[in-house]
């Protein structure tokens, strides 16, 4: 019964075709180890996202005057809605955090070269289009960081020479941050962006699943196949993978069920105290600070004295990482076979993004400033001394087949 | 909005050293308030105190009466009698399942005390608790200002001491001392009651306490439940999670 359903369906439509590809008879190397976990994650939570978003948006307003009030509606008013509201601002970190050890995974095992430079920058898309998301996002509740962290950030682009200015206003539809502001960051936040998200991770998995994944050997498994065409260290993604997924998704729900139910406002880092002011454009609030998924880059914005410069520097940090793949010219791929010179920069690379993240928080004291500026230089410093360092590495001999 | 970034924000910053919480301004050492949601009593007494006291300035207009009743355990009778002492444009008493809106318009308010006054739904979770509690507790005598008062954790503030007739009147006694900048810097050293009010020290600040209790758990009125849920989900995840490491193990005998 079923199978003859299949035929028919399969007689019009590649149901079968597609599972077998994708999940099946996708064959992924059997060594993927922890860090192969966020790949999957992050499609779990962009999922917790929409579906969470979807039911927020039939109780939230877009409108200035009753915005902030309609979220409160949906703390206490509406049954479980207090439950969506912390899943979705709960999943909004979870995403960047999962999304952060997807990247460096790349970067430790050199997941972004060829052939799969593609992945690598679709990938980054993704992230550009995750970052507009959420700062979208972040206006709706319309409180007091909401509507002066987004001044902050649009004012950004008036340092622009000639089109700065008019630019600002195209973006805001006012000369403040206003209802209409509100309106259209709704509209963008709710239709526009999910849908380049989606688009954006259908490319990225099909051109992963084109070329086939890496793993932490950094061998290309394809090279070695048995008389079927099948790789020798491959296994099929389905039933292997997925079973092995749903305890990487029960582990991590239950980091985020901890977020979640005992610390939604995560120590005010998550939900920040401000926040809960209503938005007052006439009250500016004593220390603007944006969330801590953006602030490696606030504080690479900050450490420039110049504005434009700033902007520039800011924007600078992002682009740098889409030129990865040919920045890095070491024929090596993963870490375990690379050089000590990449080793000693990864490290220097993950402590200036964490140490620019702190200081991105905080205000910008002299000390502080210093801080911020040797570390952007260690962050730029990276790929400049990848550049320069990757071609003549000292690589260790990398295995034909995978043993470990 | 030219220069709001360079000029603005940056002198904002540069000001502020503790945005988190000293949320009212100035860097006051804040007393712990001794809140606890499960002390149902505390609660109530504190919802009185807030009705009695706050309502008829401040709005708490994201919340409804009759929510109170139902999480506290009053009827719907008893939270009309308690808490609500306003009326409609109709002339009838409001009812239960209204919101807690507030008797005085905002107009008059930014005449009388030079500022809108704010509503009080979720300020617990703006402020904190200690703020809050500290902030009830330490108004002073002050000649310089229109209302005679002015506050330790929020200096200089529009709101005149309400509830000077149970704490009484104090005075605050500064100290002198020269700053690590070779400035002279006043910091404060004690209260000195100039008038006794109608209860103990003891009296309110468990007034007070059980005020901002009740202010807590109004900024969130879930809470509770928020977390017994969460344990009960943890417990089913922990299981599942046993569960699918099985089955992972048993699928992946036959990898080598």
């Amino acid at each position: 019964m079923f199978k003859s359903l299949m035929t028919w369906v399969d007689d019009r439509f590649p149901a079968t075709k597609m599972w077998n590809e994708h999940l099946a008879e996708y064959y992924a190397p059997k060594n993927f180890n922890f860090w192969y976990f966020f790949g999957s994650l992050a499609l779990l939570v962009l999922v917790i996202q929409i579906v969470s978003g979807i039911f927020l948006t039939m109780h939230y307003k877009p409108d200035g005057a009753i915005a902030f009030a309609s979220v409160e509606y949906i703390m206490r008013d509406v049954p479980y809605g207090w439950l969506i509201r912390y899943i979705h601002s709960t999943g909004a970190t979870a995403f960047f955090v999962v999304v952060y050890l997807h990247m460096f995974r790349g970067l430790m095992y050199g997941s972004f070269k060829k052939p799969r430079e593609l992945v690598w920058l679709f990938g980054m898309f993704i992230y550009l289009a995750l970052m507009a998301e959420a700062f979208m996002g972040y206006l709706l509740p319309w409180g007091q960081m909401s509507f002066w962290g987004a001044q902050v950030i649009i004012s950004l682009f008036g340092a622009l020479p000639i089109i700065g200015e008019p630019l600002t206003l195209w973006i805001r539809g006012d000369f403040v941050i206003s209802d209409a502001t509100l309106n259209r960051f709704f509209a963008l936040h709710v239709i526009a962006l999910p849908i380049v998200l989606l688009g954006l991770v259908v490319a990225h998995i099909i051109a992963l699943h084109e070329v086939g994944s890496n793993n932490p050997e950094g061998i290309e498994i394809k090279k070695n196949k048995d008389e079927n065409g099948i790789p020798l260290d491959g296994i099929p993604f389905h039933p292997y993978y997925s079973v092995k997924d749903i305890v990487g998704v029960i582990v991590f729900l239950m980091f985020f069920s901890l977020v979640l139910f005992f610390a939604p406002e995560g120590g005010g880092y998550l939900l920040e105290h401000a926040n809960f002011i209503p938005s007052d454009p006439l009250k500016t609030p004593e220390h603007i600070a944006p969330v801590w998924y953006f602030t490696p880059f606030y504080a690479i914005l900050r450490a420039v004295p110049d504005k434009l410069m700033g902007v520039i520097a800011m924007g600078a940090s992002i682009v740098v990482l889409f030129l990865l793949p040919w920045i890095d010219q070491c024929k090596v791929k993963s870490i375990r076979y690379r050089g000590m010179s990449f080793k000693i920069l990864l490290v220097a690379f993950v402590i200036s993004f964490i140490a620019l993240g702190w200081l991105g928080m905080q205000p910008a004291t002299v000390v502080l400033t210093y801080m911020s500026q040797f570390f952007s230089v260690v962050y730029f410093g990276f790929f400049i001394a990848l550049y320069f360092t990757s071609k003549n590495e000292k690589t260790k001999p990398v295995p034909e087949r995978i043993t470990k | 909005m030219i220069h709001f970034f360079g000029k603005n924000l940056l002198t904002v910053i540069l000001l502020s050293f503790s945005g988190l919480v000293m949320a009212g301004g100035g860097s006051v050492h804040l007393d712990r308030a001794p809140g606890d949601l499960n002390d149902t009593e505390s609660l109530k007494r504190g919802a009185q105190a807030f009705a009695d006291n706050c309502l008829s300035c401040h709005a708490a207009d994201y919340m409804r009466y009759n929510r109170i009743g139902r999480d506290l355990g009053w009827t719907d009778v008893e939270v009309a009698d308690k808490l609500i002492n306003t009326r409609g444009a109709d002339g009838e008493k409001t009812k239960v399942g209204n919101l807690m809106k507030v008797a005085m318009d905002n107009d008059y308010a930014s005449v009388a005390f030079g500022t809108k006054v704010p509503g009080l739904t979720v300020i617990a979770r703006a402020k904190g608790a200690d703020w809050l509690y500290t902030y009830l507790r330490t108004f002073y005598l002050d000649d310089s200002r229109p209302s005679g008062m002015n506050n330790l954790a929020f200096p200089d503030v529009g709101m005149p001491h309400v509830l000077w007739e149970k704490q009484g009147l104090q005075k605050a006694v500064f100290k002198t001392e020269e700053g690590t900048d070779g400035n002279p810097k006043h910091t404060f050293e004690k209260m000195e009651i100039v008038q006794a009010g109608t209860m103990s020290v003891e009296e309110y600040d468990a007034y007070v306490g059980d005020l901002v209790n009740f202010m807590v758990y109004m900024g969130e009125p879930m809470q509770l439940e928020r977390r017994s849920l969460g344990i009960k989900v943890l417990i089913f995840l922990f299981i599942f999670a046993i569960v699918a490491y099985l089955l992972k193990k048993e699928y992946w005998k036959d990898v080598h």
